[in-house]
Formats: C-alpha cells, sequence, structure tokens
C-alpha cells in the first residue's frame, strides 16, 4: 500500500479526520498536559490553604508553622538536616543492597529445591508479619553496634517483597521452554542464568519498588526507636529533638526532606525498571491507544 | 521425488515397539504404540484431542520415559542436538534478541557468539529471516514469531525435527505460506520431521505419511501413505490428487472417532 493512497486529496500530507479523530486528538493532547498541572495545582493550591489557615486562625508557630517558615528552616538549617539526611540515605541504601542479595540469594536457594523452601519460607513470613518495633528492643540487647542495629533492622522491613516476588518470578518460567532447556541438556546453572533470572527479571524489580521505600521506613522507624536514647544523627532523631524543643518548623522540614527523599527512591527505582523492561515486558510498554 | 514414490527407501531410523505411557492419575495416554520412522520421513501424526500425539512427542524427544515398551534409535545413538523441537507456541524468550532466541541451543551446548554466528545467521536465512538479528520477539508478527522458533530448533542441524501443531495458533494466511517454506526448507535438507496436528489438510499438504491416532485410550489407529510428488506447491492444494487425498485421510479421521464405519483395528489405506 503506497502513502499517497491515504489522502483523499493526493498530494496533500496532512491526513483528513472525521470529527470523531480530532475529539479524540483533543482529549489526549489534553490528557497529557493535564497530568503534570493537575496535581501540581492541587500541591500548589494545598499549601496556599495551609498558609490562609495558619493567618486566619492565626495558629502559633510552634503548633502549625507557616509554609514560607519551613522553607526558610529548610534553607537555614540545611547543613544540620543534609547531614542528618545523608546518615539516613546511608542506613537506607545499604539495608535496600542488603535485601537485594538477601532477598534474591535466599529465592535462587528456595527454587533450586522444594524442601528448602517449604522449610524456611514460614521463617520469611514470621520475620515479615512481626512488627519492627516489636522486635527491636531485642536487637537492641543482641546487637552493640549502632550501624549494625539500624541496619538489621531497615533489612528486615525491606528484604521481604524482594524474597516473595522473585520467588513467584523465579517459579513462573514457561513450562515449555524448561522442556527446550531440558532437551538441549542444560545443567541448573544455566537455566538459572540463560532463563529463570531473566524471566524473574519484573517480578523482582517490582518487589524491589516496594523495598525502596520500606527500607526508608526501615530506616527511620530504626532510627525513631534508636534515637529515643540519644544514639542516632539521623534525620528522625532530628525529628524527636525538634518535637522535644517545639520546634515545629524544622520538624516540618525534616518531614518534608523525607518524603522527598522516599518520591525520588520510587522514581530513580520507576526509572531503573523501565529502563530495563522497556523492550519486552507488558508493565513497562507505552499505551498505544 | 524419489522420496515420495518409495517413501521407505530413508530405511527406518526409530522404531516404537509397543510403547505405552500412565500418567500417575491412572490415565492412559497411549497404549501399545507400534511405528517406525523412516530417514527422511515427513510424518504427521494426525488425530484429535486427547489421542496422546503430544504425548507421543514428548517421549520420543525423551522429555518424559514411557511406561512400557521401547524406542528403537537406529545409526548412531541419539545426543542432545540430534532433535529439534517446534512447540505449538513460538515459546521465545520475551528478553531475548532474536539472535540470541535462536542461538540458545547452541549456547548451552558451549557454542560462544562468535562461533555461533554463521550457523545462526545460515538458518535465519534459511527461514526468511535475515536483519531481524537485533529485534525483540513482541516486536514481530505471529508468523514471523514461529519462523525464529524454527530456526532455533533448526539450529544445531538436527537429524529430526519435532514439531507440536507448530501453526495451530496462525491465521489461514500465515499457515499455508509457512506450510510451503517448512516443505521447502524440509526437501533441501531432508532431515526427519514428526509433525503433531489436527487438521487433515496440513498433514496432507505437508506429509510423505500420515498416522492417524485414536482417543481414550491414545493408540494408532492406522497409517496412510500420502502418494503424490514433491515438490509440492500452491497448485497442490487445489489439485485433484489433493482433494482426492484429503477425502481419504479425512475418512480415517473420522472411522477413529468413531463417526463413520465400525472403528477398530489397524487400517492401511494406500
Amino acid at each position: 500500500m503506497s502513502s499517497t493512497e491515504a489522502t483523499p486529496q493526493g498530494g496533500d500530507l496532512t491526513v483528513m479526520v472525521d470529527a470523531e479523530e480530532a475529539r479524540r486528538a483533543r482529549q489526549r493532547k489534553l490528557e497529557k498536559t493535564g497530568k503534570w498541572v493537575l496535581p501540581i495545582l492541587i500541591m500548589v493550591l494545598a499549601i496556599v490553604m495551609w498558609d490562609r489557615i495558619c493567618v486566619w486562625n492565626e495558629i502559633p508557630r510552634y503548633i502549625l508553622p507557616r509554609p514560607g517558615e519551613v522553607l526558610a528552616t529548610l534553607i537555614a538549617d540545611s547543613g544540620l538536616l543534609f547531614s542528618s539526611l545523608v546518615t539516613t540515605l546511608k542506613i537506607t541504601f545499604l539495608s535496600l543492597a542488603l535485601a537485594v542479595i538477601g532477598g534474591v540469594g535466599l529465592s535462587v536457594l528456595f527454587t533450586q529445591s522444594k524442601w528448602i523452601e517449604m522449610s524456611f519460607f514460614p521463617f520469611a513470613v514470621v520475620l515479615q508479619v512481626t512488627p519492627i518495633v516489636a522486635i527491636f528492643p531485642l536487637i537492641n540487647i543482641y546487637v552493640d553496634n549502632q550501624t549494625a542495629k539500624l541496619l538489621l533492622c531497615a533489612w528486615i522491613v525491606a528484604f521481604f517483597p524482594i524474597l516473595s516476588n522473585t520467588t513467584l518470578g523465579l517459579n513462573s518460567v514457561d513450562r515449555n521452554l524448561l522442556d527446550l532447556f531440558k532437551l538441549n541438556g542444560a545443567s541448573r546453572w544455566q537455566t538459572l542464568w540463560h532463563l529463570r533470572l531473566p524471566a524473574s527479571m519484573p517480578y523482582f524489580l517490582g518487589g524491589l519498588k516496594i523495598a525502596g521505600g520500606l527500607s526508608l521506613i526501615g530506616a527511620v522507624v530504626a532510627e525513631f526507636v534508636a534515637g529515643a536514647s540519644g544514639q542516632s544523627s539521623g534525620l528522625a532523631s532530628r525529628i524527636i529533638e525538634a518535637g522535644y524543643r517545639l520546634n515545629a518548623p524544622r520538624l516540618f522540614a525534616a518531614l518534608i526532606l523525607i518524603s522527598f527523599t522516599g518520591i525520588l527512591i520510587f522514581l530513580v527505582l520507576s526509572w531503573f525498571a523501565n529502563r530495563i523492561l522497556h523492550r519486552w515486558h507488558e508493565s513497562a510498554l507505552k499505551q498505544e491507544h | 521425488m524419489q522420496l515420495a514414490e518409495k517413501p521407505q527407501t530413508g530405511g527406518a531410523q526409530l522404531i516404537l515397539r509397543s510403547v505405552g505411557k500412565t500418567f500417575g492419575n491412572d490415565v492412559v495416554a497411549l497404549s501399545d504404540v507400534n511405528m517406525t520412522i523412516n530417514h527422511g520421513d515427513f510424518l504427521s501424526l494426525l488425530g484429535p484431542s486427547g489421542c496422546g500425539k503430544s504425548t507421543a512427542l514428548r517421549l520420543i524427544a525423551g522429555l518424559s520415559s514411557p511406561t512400557s515398551g521401547l524406542l528403537d534409535w537406529h545409526g548412531a545413538p541419539m545426543g542432545k542436538a540430534d532433535i529439534g523441537f517446534v512447540f505449538q507456541e513460538p515459546t521465545l524468550m520475551p528478553w531475548a534478541s532474536v539472535f540470541d532466541n535462536v542461538w540458545l541451543p547452541l549456547r548451552l551446548q558451549g557454542v560462544s557468539r562468535a562461533q555461533a554466528e554463521p550457523q545462526v545467521k545460515k538458518v535465519l536465512a534459511q527461514v526468511n529471516l535475515t536483519g531481524f538479528e537485533d529485534a525483540v520477539p513482541r516486536e514481530l508478527s505471529g508468523g514471523m514469531k514461529m519462523r525464529v522458533s524454527i530456526a532455533r530448533g533448526l539450529v544445531t542441524r538436527p537429524r529430526v525435527l519435532l514439531m507440536d501443531e507448530p501453526f495451530a495458533a496462525l491465521d489461514e494466511i500465515t499457515r499455508f505460506q509457512l506450510n510451503s517454506d517448512l516443505l521447502a526448507l524440509w526437501e533441501r535438507e531432508r532431515f526427519t520431521v514428526i509433525f503433531v496436528t489436527h487438521s487433515v489438510f496440513e498433514s496432507v499438504f505437508l506429509s510423505n505419511r500420515i498416522v492417524v491416532m485414536a482417543a481414550h485410550p491414545g493408540r494408532v489407529f492406522g497409517e496412510m501413505v500420502v502418494d503424490a510428488p514433491y515438490p509440492r506447491d500452491e497448485k497442490f492444494r487445489t489439485s485433484e490428487a489433493y482433494a482426492h487425498l484429503t477425502r481419504k485421510a479425512s475418512s480415517l479421521l473420522r472411522t477413529a472417532m468413531g463417526l463413520e464405519g465400525e472403528g477398530g483395528g489397524d487400517h492401511v489405506l494406500h
């Protein structure tokens, strides 16, 4: 089929569209801009409302500071806050890395033998469902090193989604492909490396996105519990400290910093997952309609 | 062409001697199957679903072992590389390029990318996919995916190519095209093909022998020699001879399914 055939007038490159298609195209354009503009608009509106409520109700700054004041504090205290952020991030990323190693390692071990999976999976579930705040006092007794304490705590929170997702992925391999590997005399290692691991990638990356957020939460929660005894210097201890001193602006500034870090971690991991899967997996394909 | 006139010239390559397969849940998938496959045969296993034709193929591939009976390979012992398998679905690795998918069987034998390249390029050319090496499966049409799957089945230069209803999911136009291309390839290379299908038309067009199977329990019901010369082209599809052979195969299949005649016993049509 030649391209000129499509245009009724011939030679004209702009394709005629009917009213319905034109409306649909307009709709698409509108949605595309709306996707960015609307959330920003709502956010700005919320901040303005926040500011107005503070002014109208004459709320004292140690109860609810105005947004401008929070921003000023964020800038004024940036040295202190960012060095605390670095401390928290260190724990976050280290525990995420350990969660990846532990989660993937254990799930590979699980898929090597049904027996291992049957025996040990319940332990992983127990570890997951017990609230970390309740376990921490024990960790506090058994582990001396401050960093190790926090790491262990954040790791317990973060590793489970990686473990359960990757285990699911390693087991969701096309049966026929497994037969093909068997037919060609593939070793266990070859089947793992060339088939099971790549096939589990979308599942693993899904788990990683959840674990990224959880490791930050784990790190902050651990600092909170440890920070109560004044041993920590992360963002959570800044929040506690600010709470004691009724320094609400700094408390808010620290809170905002944590939120933005969480969003950033999620965005980076989503982008990373998209980079890896964009050519083959449904989840990363651009919508075509 | 000589093969069509004298289908037995190749000599026996594989003989199934009273092969039976019973699954753990006491389902008898195959019972007392006797069959001879000759070198260079294009043999179709034709039958309704549940007749055990796919089970038979898996036994021949060595993916499962028979409950009773023997699979008797003649000539050199069959190694891993001697059997190519093409599934009903293309069964490609979605994350890997066309090249990597076709390279896979060689890769598992320890052949490096560079060493494998000439052979991979050659089979891709044989299935008319030159230039698509770097595409990933989702960028290809259903027919092209099947071509990749066939190329992967042939990349180790197997002596036997097993195909399990490979074109069942394709549209008719694509299926006809792949039928012709497969036939041309087979005539050039003369590997043995065992082709599982439930299409009478496809089996008559492709094969020199058709083994008709019946269900409950899965068994060989009868055999038919497709007495038409190769090469067979699109003209063959509309020929009188094709219509005649199709009627014959169809009638045999209907008898096997108990829809026509008395059924039972070994039917051999010539």
